[in-house]
Formats: structure tokens, sequence, C-alpha cells
């Protein structure tokens, strides 16, 4: 079964190429990538002028919540969220109950996602057993299981010793340790970004320090180790600051962050709705200069991924008390309209450097297929409609939560449809495109 | 505003609102329209009937998720004055130790019809949250350490009493700012009012960014009591020395603590305040609480009048917008 994309424009930065090109996919790999391909029996999707035609977007930061917390997301519901939000890959945290530290769990997951065939899951392994700090996970048996990474994400790693023998543990696989950067005493019981808005609405406060001290820990055992250490969801100025210093030095260290960070500060707590839970996640929504600052730091290439920490809580659970909530909005169906809205349309980076941020950086940190639409290449493609007017509905949302504050946002840009492994797996209806 | 409209029962003015949740929603027209209620409503308590049928057949539910004395008390009496029905609901009592929320507690009343909720929560935001849900006017009795409104509106309707007037006059409020919903209501309502406000506490209990609130911070408190039209301390709590804010009572009493002596500093005619409870010899000495600077306990009497006036306006206001 062959598929030939035609038209659109074809932009694969790992390859260089950023033009009119055709791809021919065969099964389940790229065949060919050329101008004006015969169509040679494949059948041809015609691509509309101006649809972007990309290597799958990888999304290497959600929250699955299989096993255990079904009534939040499975992976079936989190890979439909996720195509439909242009992502052909995820990779999936450990904080799963019980918690993925050993095979059987990413087993589990791994057999969910391929009885979904909806988009590719990458589990990411405990670093330590029931993430609890002290004792390492069997990293060998997750590695060989499928796990791509290592974090206790949801908590930073208990303590500096553990992380460097994590961080050297889990070079001899090549994976990458993935920290939730914080200092547990400096975050307290803490709700929202310490600043103004904080103060104002009485809710207790989590200084940027806090997540910077996690990040200069891990910059440093990264650098004593020689091992590749990803910060998670980077959310403060003084912790781009430390990653900076840390590239500068030739230290194996990459970051992500995530759109609602880029989009909104701490302002939102209180407008339009006041003590919005959906404004709650961890790392808070920070003050306008740490906005500005990953904004800047995708501009200036410091920042290599965008991530969404996607984090379903269901409305039971995020209708309750400011402070008795819990940390987390959704994040799959809306990233590439806030990337697109907020970072493209606003001239912050062109389309084929989103594509490094969503696709190229993601697979090489990982070490995951993908990220490219060379000849041989898997055939996970995400086609983007730059232009398209998007409405976001909560209410509408594949995920099984529907905890976004974005409910209501028009954003300009979208997702055309999404082919994993040359299967279509997503068609947006707003904007067809026949024969995907 | 009359006492015989009162009597009558009539509605003359109102609070263009459903609920008052706090004072930074609140326009100083508005503030002003509270106080100058509340002196009417100050005379019927000085009478030896003290009720009128203002709220005669209005149901109003006070929903205590804190210990609570003064407040409670205070607008338990506020309401029976005005001749509502009251209930009272405290933690303790309610199904919320069964593991209801919040929500539930509030949709479970509110399908009773009551016609106001008078809420004290622990958790900021915590009568937003009831505002969006509910139908009935929400009255925030201090959520969190966010606000507390009818707290601040009795402070300024004690120092109007006083003064005759807010602006201007230098308040100087000393004390754990950082986990004071009275603090965070009277910063709005004062510099609203155009009251020159100083605050004064350790570094360690001073909320981030306390300027932009339009204020002084200091912590010197020779500087913030330094011609004070009106101190106000508020209470510093022992547990408090446990997260480090500071290293002793005794301390913080030498540091901070209001004495005879430090007051001199202030004007001749100080007023010396606490919302209370107090810790005597802590935040203020038992000479300053108990001198005759002190308007401690008119802040108490005061409380009543001022509620009456906010429970008033807001039935109005309701009744207002369904004849609108």
């Amino acid at each position: 079964m062959k598929k030939l994309l035609k038209g659109g424009r074809l932009i694969d930065p790992a390859n260089g190429l950023d033009g009119d090109y055709d791809l021919l996919i065969d099964g389940d790999r790229v065949a060919a990538v050329g101008r004006d391909l015969p169509a040679d029996g494949a059948t041809v999707v015609t691509i509309p002028a101006g649809y972007l035609v990309c290597p799958g977007f990888i999304d290497m930061h959600v929250h699955l919540r299989e096993p255990g917390q079904e009534h939040k997301e499975t992976v079936a519901t989190g890979t439909a969220s996720a195509v439909a939000g242009g992502f052909t890959a995820v990779a999936c945290m450990p904080n799963t109950t019980p918690v993925n530290d050993n095979a059987n769990v990413t087993g589990l997951i791994l057999a969910k996602a391929a009885a979904a065939g909806l988009a590719r899951v990458y589990p990411i392994g405990a670093v330590s057993k029931g993430s609890a700090g002290s004792l390492l996970a069997d990293i060998a048996e997750l590695r060989q299981a499928g796990c791509v990474a290592i974090t206790d994400d949801g908590h930073p790693v208990a303590t500096a010793i553990l992380m460097r023998r994590a961080l050297e543990y889990a070079s001899m696989f090549d994976m990458p340790v993935i920290e939730h950067c914080e200092d547990p005493t400096l975050k307290g019981d803490g709700v929202a970004h310490e600043g103004f808005h904080a103060s104002r609405l009485g809710l207790r406060g989590i200084p940027g320090a806090c997540e910077a001290l996690g990040v200069e820990r891990g910059v440093l055992l990264s650098e004593l180790t020689g091992s590749a250490f990803h910060v998670a969801h980077m959310s403060a100025r003084q912790s781009l600051r430390a990653v900076r210093k840390g590239k500068e030095a030739g230290v194996r260290v990459t970051c992500e962050v995530a759109p609602h960070h880029f989009t909104l500060t701490d302002e939102s707590l209180g407008t339009p709705v006041p003590y919005d839970t959906n404004t709650k996640m961890n790392p808070p929504l920070r003050e306008a200069a740490d906005r500005d600052a990953m904004i800047e730091g995708l501009r200036d290439g410091s920042i290599d991924v965008i991530a969404t920490d996607h984090a379903p809580h269901h409305l039971d659970e995020k209708r309750v008390e400011f402070d008795r909530a819990p940390f987390g909005i959704v994040g799959l169906e809306t990233a590439v309209p806030l990337a697109l809205d907020r970072l493209v349309h606003a001239g912050v980076v062109t389309l084929p450097r989103l594509v490094e941020l969503m696709s190229v950086n993601p697979a090489r940190i990982l070490r995951v297929p993908g990220g490219s639409l060379k000849a041989g290449a898997v055939a996970d493609v995400t086609i983007v409609a730059p232009d398209l007017g998007v409405n976001v509905e909560a209410a509408k949302l594949r995920s099984r939560s529907k905890n976004t504050p974005f409910d209501g946002w028009r954003l300009r840009g979208g997702v055309a449809g999404t082919i994993v492994g040359g299967r279509t797996v997503y068609v947006n209806e707003t904007a067809p495109i026949t024969n995907l | 505003m009359t006492t015989q409209e009162l009597e009558s029962g009539r509605q003359v003015t109102a609070l263009r609102r459903k609920d008052l949740l706090g004072i930074e929603d609140l326009s100083s027209e508005e503030i002003t329209l509270i106080l100058d209620t509340a002196e009417a409503m100050k005379e019927i308590g000085s009478r030896p009937i003290k009720k009128v049928p203002a709220l005669r057949g209005k149901t109003v539910v006070n929903l205590f998720f804190e210990p609570s004395t003064r407040t409670r008390t205070s607008f338990e009496i506020a309401e029976k004055r005005l001749s509502a029905d009251t209930l009272n609901i405290a933690i303790a009592s309610s199904s919320v130790v069964k593991g209801e929320t919040l929500v539930d507690t509030a949709l479970t009343l509110e399908a009773m019809s009551p016609d106001m909720i008078v809420l004290r929560h622990q958790s900021s935001g915590a009568c937003h949250l009831l505002s969006r849900i509910c139908k009935s006017a929400i009255i925030n009795a201090g959520d969190g350490t966010h606000e507390h409104p009818t707290q601040a509106l009795l402070d300024a309707f004690t120092i109007r009493e006083r003064k005759k007037r807010l602006a201007g006059l230098k308040v100087a409020i000393v004390g754990d700012l950082l986990h004071s919903r009275v603090l965070r209501s009277n910063l709005h309502l004062l510099t609203k009012m155009g009251a020159e406000t100083w605050v004064c506490a350790p570094p360690t209990l001073v909320p981030q960014e306390m300027r932009r609130f339009g204020v002084v911070v200091t912590s010197v408190v020779e500087d913030a009591v330094r011609d004070a039209d009106v101190v106000m301390l508020l209470r510093i709590q022992l547990e408090r020395m446990e997260g480090a804010y500071f290293s002793s009572l005794r301390e913080y009493a030498t540091v901070f603590g209001m004495t005879e002596e430090r007051l001199k500093l202030a004007k001749p005619d100080v007023m010396i305040m606490h919302p209370g409870p107090m810790n005597r010899g802590v935040e203020i000495s038992s000479e300053v609480a108990d001198g005759p600077y002190s308007v401690i306990l008119d802040q108490v009497a005061n409380g009543v009048a001022v509620r009456m006036a906010v429970l008033y306006l807001l039935a109005g206001g309701a009744e207002h917008e369904e004849a609108a």
C-alpha cells in the first residue's frame, strides 16, 4: 500500500529540506522524497497549498495515567488525544499506580498502546523503586522492556547522590535522566508562583529559585558524570540561565518548555476566572519576565524541545478549592495551535525551527525513531495547517480529561492530519484532505 | 438613609453585586455606602429592642469551616437584628468530615434555597468557587490568607468614627503580613480610600512584591509607628516559629512588639487596633491593649453594625437585580 503526499510544503530540517517536495510512503516507511514524484500506483493525497508536511511530532512529556488512574486518562484516550494534536509519538511518565519501575508495567503500557494503534508510546521508567527516592529501579530491565529514559517525575530525584548514581547507571544504556527540577524544601506547600499575584490572592508561593536549584544540581552532576541530563517542563528564567551556562561549558544538558509556560503568566490565577484550578500546575505559571525568557530561549536556540506535560485530571479532582486541587493541565491537543499562534505567527521561531523543537530534537534526545523524512525512516508524518482558525473547546477534547485553561481560545494554526507508520490515524474534519 | 426607611423594610439603596468576595472588587463609592449604612445600623444596636424587619423571610447560612468565635457571633447577631432566619453550620457538625467536597456541601445547602451564605474557609478562593456555583449571595467571612472584607470594613468604620476621615491618615500595620487575610483586605481598603499605609514585619513574613499594593514596607517598627494616626497589630502565631519565620516570641516582642514606649513615636491621638485574637505580650503589650488609645473592643462592637450593613445592602442588591 503506497501513499504519495503531493503539494504543500515539506519541512524536514534533519535532512535540510524545506520546499515543494512530494513524500512517497510505502507501508510503514518513507520510500522517497523528491520533486514531482510519479504516482506509480500509489494513492495520491493532495496536500492543499500552504499546508506543511513534517516529520511526526513527538511529545516527550505526557502522563497517560494507565495503569491505575484510568478515570483521568488511558493509553487509548491519551494516544487519541495525541494524534488529534498532531503527535505521532509520546513518551509517558512513570508516575502511574503502580509506578513504572519494572518490566511488567512497561509491558502493560506497550500492550495497551499496540491495542490502541494510534500514536507510538515510549514509556519512561522510574529512577528509583516506587519513585520513592532511595533504591535504584531495575533500569536495565526497564530498558530491555522498552523504556527510553528514566525520571522520578512528579518529584525531583530525592538526593544528589541518587541523581549521580542514576546518571552514571543510565549512561550504560545511553538513556537520559529526565528531571522534575525542584528543591522540595523551597517548594514547601506552595501552590502558585511566588510573586505579586500569589501575594494578592493569598496563595502560597513557589519561587523560580526552587526550580533553578534542581537545574543547577543536575547540570553539575551531568558534568561530573558525563551523562545526559534533560530538564523537564522548564519555567523559570533562572533555570534557563543555568541551562545556558551548562551548555556553554559543554555539559550534556537539554531542556524542554511547555506551551502554557510560553503562553500564560501568573496573572491568569486571578483572571478571567479567579482561582481557576486549571491555572494550577507544577511548575507554576510564572511572571511575565519568566514567560518572556522562555520565548527568548526558544528564539535563540537554548531551549531544545516543546513538550506538553499533558497532565489529565478528572473534573471532580479539579472542582475543589485551589490549594486542594492537583497540579496539571492537559496539553496534547492545544500544543500545536499555541506554538503556531504564539511562536510562529508572532515571529519568534521559523517553521523549520518549530519542527526541530517538536520532532527532530525529542527524537534525538530520546534516541527514538522519527524526526526525519529520509527514505527508510518511519512514515510518521504530521500535516499542519498553519493558518487554520482553531477554536479550543474543552468539552470536545479527545482526552478523557478536560482540564485546560485554554477553553474558548481562538488560535491561528492547527493540525490537518496525522500519519503513524504509514497509517492515517487522524483527519481534522475542519481541514479535510482528500484521500488522506 | 434614614432609620424610618429601615423600619419599613423598604430598600433604599443597594450594592449592585451578588456577592461580597473581597475589598479588591469594591469601588471607593461602594465602601463609603457600606460605611454610611453601618452608621444607621449602629443606631439600631443602641435601642432597647434591637431588631428591624429588613431581612424578614430571608435565610442566611453561616458556613464556617474554621473555628471562629468573634466573626461568626458577630454575623449571627447582625443577621438576627435584621430579622433574618439564620443557620449555623460548623465543620465538626457537617458532612465534610465524611469526605464531602465543598462544592457538594454548597449544592446541598443551595437546594434548600438560602438567600445568603456567609463563608469562612481555610482555602484562599473558596468564596469565589462558591460564588460560581451558588445563586445565593456569598459573603466572605475570611478565606485562607486572601481576604476578610468585613474585618477591613469594620476597621475603616472604627477609624472613620474617630478620625472623621480615612484619606491622608497614616496607618501602620505591624505583624504577620504573609499569613494575614486581614492585611490584604485592609491594604485594598486603605489605599482605595486614600490613606497612607505602612506595613511592618520581619522580611520572612512579608509577601512578595508588597510595594505593588501601593504601601510602604519596612522592617523598622519605629519608622512605621512614627507619626502614625492608626497602629494596627496582627496576630503572631506560635507555629510560625517552626517555619523559621522568626526565632522566638520573646525576640519578636523585643523587636516588633507594640509597647507604650514605642507608641510615643505615634501621633498623640493614635488609635490602636487589633483584629483579634490577641497574643498579649507578643505583638501587643497589655498596657497598650487595655490603654487609652486602644479601640479594640470598639472594633468588635462595630463589627455587628458593618455586617448588618453588608447583609442589608446585598439583600437589596439581589432584589434590585430581579426588578431590573
